[in-house]
């Protein structure tokens, strides 16, 4: 902050100087006539061609492909626009009505809900386990209440493989191994004695959900294990000194400092996760044969982009939007405590 | 119990745990890296040892594999657009966003509170939302189905996060070497990309490689806005065809090539760089 002199805030420029000024602001510094290059309000002037010059392409970036497509949406959703016109008409709530009773829609919005609530539960419960397993699985060595297996650093490594491999490219992956036909999970069902438990459906019928929320956890367990560990070791160890010295066995010392001293962590987690699982339209897009199953996102696509109701499309966008806002917040609340500082 | 008991029931019951955290945790490393090693093992054998047993090891290695997908799969192709399209993408989220970081933190003036707020909100809604819209704004331009296109939408869309993790980035950068530099009569241009922009070189590292992986992988934005030409499709995209492809005329040989050679530069460069990229992709989530 500039501190201002009395005299300064009481004499504005002169309207010559002041046209000067707003012409530099637009001129750059070499054209600008040394009179006002000298005044002392050019200065701040400088300052603020530097802010706007510098904030003016990202803000246009971003409002005109970002922004302007959010807010349109929700004009869109009221409309019975094709997408392949231009033209439409406004039709108020028309689309939400249809969208209440549209079986398919509650179909995909079910599934996308399942693996909203399982996905992140079985994530972070592995996520958890792994990581406590790599900080305090350790043999336990003289002077050091808790220990890191040996090798934690190759195991967090090949933990986090499947997180910088595309979706796509995981969703292929799978494809072939539960493919019916010469599939590694049919051949190897076969392999064991359990031909009866081999399917001929693992990503058509009813299992496909099970299979796509096998595939999102495998995908994601790694990088919490390494989101989980970073925060576990972040524990100074006299803590768990302290509780070794009071008999805590492993478990106890889990639940009641591990866990809670890493709260934080795993609850952005849970929010990270949610949102992560709600999409899973490249899983669902690419491994799911098609009608298999929807989820939100892939039945949005095929309204926007196969049938041509771009309008419909939007509202269930409105409707994936509300469902995000309500899990956030609720997660925002639920299990909120103080900060611990240690 | 004695100090001695208690240590020694201690180190026991560690050994017990050590052998099984052990267990659990090389059974997720087979787990993890097993469907990995299985791609690039088959996508050494032929199509039809493949069939007959999926579980094999290559006999002869079928090299030609590779070729197919390389030059008849165009996966050589696809990956060329999608380094294209990085290479404009990445180089103008660093340049943007580092722009846009750099005032909002360093500078108070009238909006700063506004337009921050405008960015990070950004990160908070679905992508799917704005779908739509999104199509036909680019229609309107005449960028749909275009490179330019994509890599603008790509910029846009790594803005939130890039903005938001630099600023506070920037703002943990000392004061006085920007002072220093002002009094020695630099201009504010000159100084932030003489002086700023090196200082801050670890977290534009960090948000860097967040981004490529990010705009490398992405999905959903090519699948929606770059729909015309299938010579223009990008890594991710061109193996999805290659699968639905390779399913009817039956070259699995070809798409599992295909797939490692999408899997192995990745996987290289994460092995090399681990810890940057480990630390760079958990500071992505801890808001």
């Amino acid at each position: 902050m500039e501190v201002r002199t009395p005299r300064e805030a009481e004499s504005p420029p002169p309207p010559c100087t002041r046209l000067h000024l707003a012409a530099a602001f637009f001129l750059p510094p070499r054209f600008t006539p040394r009179r006002v290059r000298y005044d002392r309000r050019y200065r701040k002037l400088d300052t603020y061609r530097f802010i706007s010059w510098f904030l003016f392409l990202p803000l246009l970036v971003y409002l005109l492909f970002v922004v302007s497509p959010f807010l349109q949406a929700f004009f869109y959703s009221m409309t019975d626009w094709s997408g392949f016109s231009s033209a439409y008409n406004f039709t108020g709530f028309e689309n939400y009505e249809r969208l209440w009773n549209d079986d398919a829609f509650w179909d995909a919005m079910g599934n996308s809900l399942v693996l909203l609530v399982l996905a992140p539960v079985i994530t972070l419960g592995l996520g958890l386990f792994f990581a406590f397993m790599l900080n305090a699985g350790g043999r336990r060595r003289r002077n050091e209440a808790v220990s890191g297996v040996f090798g934690s650093r190759l195991y967090k490594v090949v933990y986090f493989f499947p997180q910088v491999l595309s979706l796509a490219i995981i969703a292929v992956i799978f494809a072939r191994a539960l493919s019916p036909r010469s599939g590694v999970l049919n051949e190897g069902l076969g392999a064991v004695g359990l031909d009866s438990w081999q399917r001929e459906d693992w990503l058509g019928g009813d299992l496909a959900l099970w299979c796509v929320l096998f595939v999102l956890c495998w995908s994601f367990v790694g990088f919490y294990v390494v989101l989980f560990s970073a925060a576990m070791s972040a524990i100074p160890g006299e803590i768990y000194e302290a509780s070794l010295l009071d008999g805590a066995n492993r478990s106890v010392t889990f639940f009641r400092i591990t866990l809670p001293l890493t709260w934080d962590t795993v609850r952005t987690g849970w929010i990270y996760m949610g949102i992560q699982a709600l999409d899973a339209f490249a899983l669902v897009n690419v491994m799911v044969p098609e009608h298999g199953m929807d989820v939100v996102p892939s039945y949005l696509f095929e309204k926007a982009f196969r049938d041509g109701q771009a309008g419909y499309a939007t509202a269930i966008g409105v409707a994936l939007f509300l469902v995000t806002l309500v899990f956030s917040v609720l997660m925002m609340f639920v299990g909120r405590r103080e900060r611990i500082e240690y | 119990m004695s100090e001695q008991q208690h240590t020694e029931a201690g180190r026991r019951s560690g050994g017990v745990l050590n052998v099984f955290a052990h267990s659990f945790l090389v059974v997720w490393v087979v787990m993890a890296a097993g469907p990995l090693i299985w791609v690039a093992i088959s996508s050494l054998r032929p199509h039809a040892d493949l069939v007959a047993d999926p579980f094999g090891l290559p006999t002869n290695l079928a090299w030609e594999n590779f070729t197919n997908a390389w030059t008849n799969a165009d996966i050589g192709r696809y990956t060329l657009n999608s380094l294209i399209i990085l290479a404009g993408s990445l180089t103008g989220t660093m340049l943007l966003g580092s722009m846009a970081a750099y005032v909002l933190a360093r500078f108070s003036f009238r909006g700063n509170r506004v337009i921050h707020l405008l960015f990070v909100g950004g990160m908070m809604f679905p992508v799917f939302l704005a779908l739509v819209p999104l199509f036909f704004v680019l229609n309107n331009f005449g960028l749909l189905n275009t490179r330019q296109g994509l890599i603008i939408v790509y910029i846009a869309y790594s803005l939130p996060f890039t903005t938001f993790f630099l600023v506070s980035f920037f703002r943990t950068l000392p004061t006085g070497v920007q002072e220093a530099a002002t009094l020695d009569g630099a201009s504010h241009t000159r100084t932030f990309f003489q002086i700023m922009m090196p200082m801050a070189r670890p977290g534009l590292i960090s948000i860097g490689i967040f981004n490529f992986l990010g705009q490398w992988n992405q999905f959903v934005l090519p699948r929606v806005l770059n729909v015309g030409d299938p010579d223009d499709a990008v890594l991710p995209q061109g193996l999805a065809a290659l699968m639905v492809q390779q399913g009817y005329e039956g070259d699995w040989g070809a798409l599992y090539a295909g797939v490692t050679m999408a899997m192995l530069p990745v996987l290289v460069v994460y092995v090399t760089f681990q810890r940057q990229v480990q630390t760079g992709l958990t500071a992505g989530a801890v808001r």
